[in-house]
């Protein structure tokens, strides 16, 4: 499902973020991205949305080179992955149930199939009742869990969360966390940036550590070594 | 669980949506014009001034051209016959003329006919009466059919009169009318370059105004390019809203045309009824108001087009 084969990332300043890294997630894959603030986590996660590009090496997501990518595909490959950031990026000038809604406008489904997956995605985060509201009146849990609602809502087979719990309390933490094992548990792909190392260790998923643009720990290719 | 099984959208869905989604953004993309009706009100005033001068001056010449198309009429060629030509030798020359494919119609005015008009005009009657003989000649006055699309042919027909041996002079009083019409194709010229100036002006005008607006959402898009918009997609508004800059503008401007036109059309006709004439201002045809209104829609479209082209590419995710 993801493929990185000696990745090296290098932004125009100079800065080296990633030095070859090769990292294989299987589909229904799920897995941890730890790391000391600068190992390289985010920048890793752009790479796989093609926010940034890599300087070398190979990147493969649903057997799609993303580098021999040509531009007009890459709208259609974010299609194929939920994003969850840690700001939300929420449009503050649409509802809930709007901004939920965007994935399924941009990819031109029927207003009745919307309204029913848009509804369908927000049960599941629990924010049902608050689909006419607006983002700023929500909290930071809220808002996040609407991000959540927007990232699933067109079932997309790859999840990424960059810090989705950065600034939430452990309880409201770990129940986000245990959303996104519910996804995984129907076959979704799913990868989680996080500094919360209690909560990781907590849960019990396969954890994948960064330090200076390097994996210093993969449990992935452990458990693959393991079971051949 | 069902929520994770992608589908396929249908294709005769997909189309349906496809208008549903086209009808939506177009709607409000005019209620975001709404929503800051100060701005969005000064740019369609620039328009609507900047489409209205060239439609202006467009009508006000092609009133002139209906004007001097009267004058045209008014031509007249007047052969002086020969002193030695009879009266009956005239009449007969004039009805030799008449069949002439250049001529209208025609009038023989003897000499003394032509003495009676003379005194009855002038005043001079008594003067005249002293004289011993008539001092003027008799004239074939000829109303000649005006080609435009030949300017010359006036001319070769003027030789050719001359050219008869009763013909003394031949009078043409048509120098001015042809300066005239000389003019107003220069001026039609002057119009047509201050138009296609003022035309690249609402380009420009629109093309910012769009430009701005990008730039004010520009988080809006990234956040839309983040989860898989295509460029198409994250156009499509700010076409829309150079689409309605263009209705719009173009709308004000047929209005102040028509206002500033209502405004002439009382003191030309007291005018006109000074020298005795008819003439009454025309507005701007229907057909003609039509003609504006998508040239202008085209031009805000055109404007957006531009300004989203230009400035799209540059709100990339990840700034
Ligand atoms: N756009 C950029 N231009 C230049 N350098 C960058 C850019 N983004 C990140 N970097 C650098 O790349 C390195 C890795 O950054 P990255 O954001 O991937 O770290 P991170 O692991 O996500 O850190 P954090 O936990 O603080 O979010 C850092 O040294 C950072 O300064
Ligand atoms: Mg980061």
């Amino acid at each position: 499902m993801i493929r990185f084969d000696n990745v090296y990332k290098r932004y125009e300043s100079g800065q080296e973020a990633l030095s070859g890294i090769d990292l294989l997630l299987d589909k229904g894959d799920m897995c941890f991205l730890t790391g000391h603030s600068g190992a390289g986590k985010s920048t890793l996660l752009k790479l796989l949305t093609a926010i940034e590009e890599p300087t070398r090496g190979s990147l493969l997501v649903n057997d799609l080179n993303l580098g021999k990518m040509p531009k007009w595909r890459i709208p259609y490959l974010r299609r194929q992955i939920g994003v969850i950031f840690q700001d939300h990026q929420l449009l503050f000038d649409r509802t809930v149930f709007d901004n939920v809604a965007l994935p399924l406008v941009i990819e031109g489904y029927r207003h009745n199939e919307i309204q029913r997956r848009v509804r369908a995605a927000l049960d599941k985060v629990g924010l049902l009742k608050k689909e006419k509201l607006f983002p700023m009146t929500l909290s930071g849990g809220e808002q996040q869990r609407v991000g959540i609602a927007r990232a699933v809502v067109n079932k997309p087979p790859i999840l990424l969360a960059d810090e989705p719990t950065g600034n939430l309390d452990p309880e409201l933490s770990e129940d986000i966390m245990k959303l996104f094992g519910q996804f995984n548990e129907v076959g979704v792909t799913i990868m989680i940036a996080t500094h919360d190392l209690d909560l990781v260790e907590r849960l019990g998923h396969p954890v994948v550590s960064l330090k200076e643009g390097k994996i210093i720990r993969d449990d992935l290719r452990e458990r693959r070594g393991a079971t051949p | 669980m069902a929520l994770f099984q992608r589908r396929k959208v249908e294709l005769k869905t997909q189309l349906s949506s496809y208008a549903t989604h086209h009808l939506r953004v177009f709607v409000s993309s005019l209620g975001r014009l709404y929503q800051f009706p100060g701005p969005s009100a000064m740019t369609v005033a620039v328009i609507a001034i900047a489409l209205a001068l060239p439609t202006g001056f467009y009508v006000a010449l092609k009133n002139a051209q209906r004007l001097s198309g009267g004058w045209d009429g008014a031509t007249k060629i007047s052969l002086y016959l020969a002193p030695h030509v009879s009266e009956q030798q005239g009449l007969n020359l004039s009805n030799r003329l008449k069949p002439h494919r250049q001529i209208e119609s025609l009038r023989y005015i003897s000499q003394s006919e032509a003495l009676n008009e003379f005194a009855d005009r002038s005043g001079f009657g008594d003067a005249l009466n002293a004289l011993d003989n008539n001092p003027l000649p008799a004239v074939i006055v000829i109303t000649p059919l005006i080609d435009k699309e030949d300017p010359q042919a006036l001319d070769r027909f003027r030789h050719e009169m001359e050219r008869l041996p009763e013909v003394d002079i031949v009078q043409l009083d048509m120098q001015w009318v042809k300066r005239l019409l000389g003019i107003m194709s220069m001026v039609q010229r002057g119009l047509l370059v201050i138009a296609s100036l003022l035309g690249v002006a609402v380009i420009l005008v629109i093309g910012n105004t769009i430009r701005l607006d990008i730039q004010n959402r520009a988080r809006e898009i990234r956040v839309q390019k983040l989860i898989g918009a295509t460029n198409t997609f994250v156009r499509r508004p700010f076409l829309y809203t150079g689409f309605w800059y263009g209705l719009f503008g173009g709308i004000a401007a047929w209005l102040l045309v028509s206002i500033g036109l209502a405004f002439l059309a009382g003191p030309t006709s007291r005018l006109a009824g000074l020298y005795q004439s008819n003439f009454s201002l025309s507005y701007l045809s229907f057909g003609g108001g039509l003609t504006l209104l998508l040239l202008s829609i085209a031009l805000g479209y055109f404007g957006s087009w531009l300004a989203v082209g230009r400035h799209l590419k540059e709100i990339e995710p990840g700034q």
